[in-house]
């Protein structure tokens, strides 16, 4: 009996069925708003070019047996659509699977679940009401508090993230975490502050929004000004019971500087020996053309049944998780 | 021994932090968003018993620890180690205060327990979960006094103290559960 391979279900059939009614109440949910439903493809030509996400090569072969065709299964349906956007859909969502390498452990399966949105004439202020709006009664709550990026750095550790350096960072990191972690590049440090001190912190107080994160987290928010003159990301992120569920961005317009970040991204992965990755140019070419002002922002529709089942365990939601796929 | 790197930590694994065998209790993947992944580790400090968190960038190694649970048998104590012997090998190794900890006083001779080798040399021990031992000192059972309540203190062969019912006698075989350090029933 000992031999036999686990062939049965991780998730309790009881939460598939939590799972299937919370779709099904996001479906309602859009349908209500007319926003509508669209399918953009899994395999591309182009990945994305965020340096610590990691997309999954696949092998096309135009002629079966013949030569082959790097395809990438896409981490995030973002850029294709955007290019719906500027085809004139006009609101749209879409549930989808996406694909990361690397990413398995309690909280993560490589291949998983994503919904994703975007609201033309939105800013990213805007479209975090409407996540509340959608998130808090499938989870059961009542409502969410809002912080800033810089808030919650001054309230949990006293600095202010926009302008401590390395050495800060650096000090405070080892106040709280033992690591023989070292790195020059800000970001990093500040992520692991944010992932290891003042997460686990923001667990009790149930939905919170942070947002207004450093310009130099933009990945493709539009950056501005806040109330004190710092240059800030106009991107939030979702935490729940201390668990990143959403992140969202009033969305960058300009081409001229969606490809600049794309090299910089690039550039960024040559400094870590990343692989290089294909600039996307029909998104840059989409974005010339003209893509309305709108905010944008994906959830992870594994992790929000997770949050509403009450478990800490990425398996109980999910039928065959990687080592069972 | 061979080094580990982060995809390859378990719940389990022996390494070397710091100079000391250390167990890895609780491993997590941790993943900011857009940030980078780290694995955050509960570790376990084989010498000490201290227990705390370590984060590890992801793609970092570190070295394994020579660290082997084997079942050994108890044989005797000589006034300052507590000698054990491979039943396999015949190989025997000694025990001191340190690694012995709170185990001696569930030991009796012959018993089968699992000692913890670092290097070849035992760091700790751990008695079966249920063991039987004589009582060698109580105060007097009362007669006819099975059902009720109430409890005194006895000696055990091994030289623990632990409570008993009002009935048991001086002689009397006890199964103990070395977990809790309570008494169970009667052999």
């Amino acid at each position: 009996m000992s031999d036999t391979p686990q062939w049965n279900s991780a998730a309790p059939i009881e939460n598939l069925r939590r799972r299937a009614a919370i779709i099904a109440a996001i479906r309602a949910f859009f349908v209500g708003k007319d926003v509508l439903e669209v399918d953009t493809p899994v395999m591309s030509n182009a990945a994305v070019s965020d340096p610590y996400i990691d997309t999954i090569e696949c092998r096309y072969q135009p002629l079966v047996g013949g030569d082959v065709e790097m395809k990438y299964l896409q981490s995030s349906p973002e850029y294709a659509m955007k290019r719906l956007l500027a085809s004139g859909s006009g609101p749209i969502y879409q549930i989808s699977k996406a694909f990361r390498n690397g990413e398995v452990g309690r909280r993560h399966n490589p291949e998983f679940s994503m919904l994703e949105w975007y609201r033309p004439g939105f800013d990213h202020r805007q479209l975090m009401t409407e996540v509340a709006e959608l998130l808090l009664p499938l989870l059961g709550l009542s409502e969410a508090v809002e912080y800033s990026y810089a808030q919650v750095f001054k309230t949990h550790l006293g600095i202010d993230p926009h302008s401590a350096c390395v050495a800060e960072l650096r000090t405070i990191a080892a106040e709280h975490i033992d690591s023989n972690y070292e790195d020059d590049n800000r970001d990093n440090w500040l992520n692991l502050l944010m992932s290891h001190v003042i997460e686990p912190r923001l667990a009790s107080e149930g939905a919170v929004f942070v947002y207004d994160y450093p310009a130099s987290q933009a990945a493709l928010a539009k950056v501005s000004e806040d109330a004190q003159g710092r240059a800030v990301a106009e991107r939030f992120e979702l935490f729940v019971h201390g668990v990143e569920l959403a992140n969202g961005y009033h969305e960058l317009t300009d081409a001229t500087e969606q490809a600049r970040r794309f090299e910089a991204d690039n550039r960024q992965r040559g400094e870590e020996n990343l692989p290089q990755r294909p600039v996307d140019d029909l998104l840059i070419a989409a974005l010339e053309n003209g893509m309305p002002d709108c905010a944008g922002v994906a959830v992870g529709i594994d992790r929000l049944v997770m949050q509403a089942i009450g478990t800490d365990n990425i398996a109980d939601v999910i039928a065959f998780p990687l080592p069972l796929a | 021994m061979a080094n580990y790197s982060t995809n390859q930590f378990k719940n389990g694994l022996k390494v070397m932090i710091d100079g000391d065998p250390c167990s890895m209790v609780d491993v997590e993947f941790v993943k900011p968003g857009k940030g980078q992944a780290f694995t955050r580790v509960k570790m376990k400090n084989l010498m000490s018993g201290r227990t705390w968190e370590r984060t590890f960038k992801s793609g970092e190694s570190v070295e394994g620890a020579d660290v082997m649970d084997t079942d050994m048998e108890y044989l005797y104590n000589d006034g300052e180690m507590w000698h054990f012997m491979d039943p396999k090998t015949y190989e025997q190794v000694a025990a001191d205060q340190t690694a012995i900890g709170d185990a001696h006083l569930w030991l009796k001779e012959q018993d089968a327990c699992q000692v913890t080798l670092f290097n070849g040399n035992p760091i700790s021990v751990t008695p079966p979960n249920f063991v039987e031992l004589e009582v060698v000192e109580t105060d007097p059972g009362l007669k006819g006094d099975t059902a009720q309540g109430g409890s005194k203190p006895a000696t055990l062969q091994s030289g623990a103290v632990v409570r008993v019912p009002l009935f048991i006698e001086r002689g009397e075989v006890l199964k103990i559960d070395t977990r809790t350090g309570e008494y169970v029933s009667r052999a």
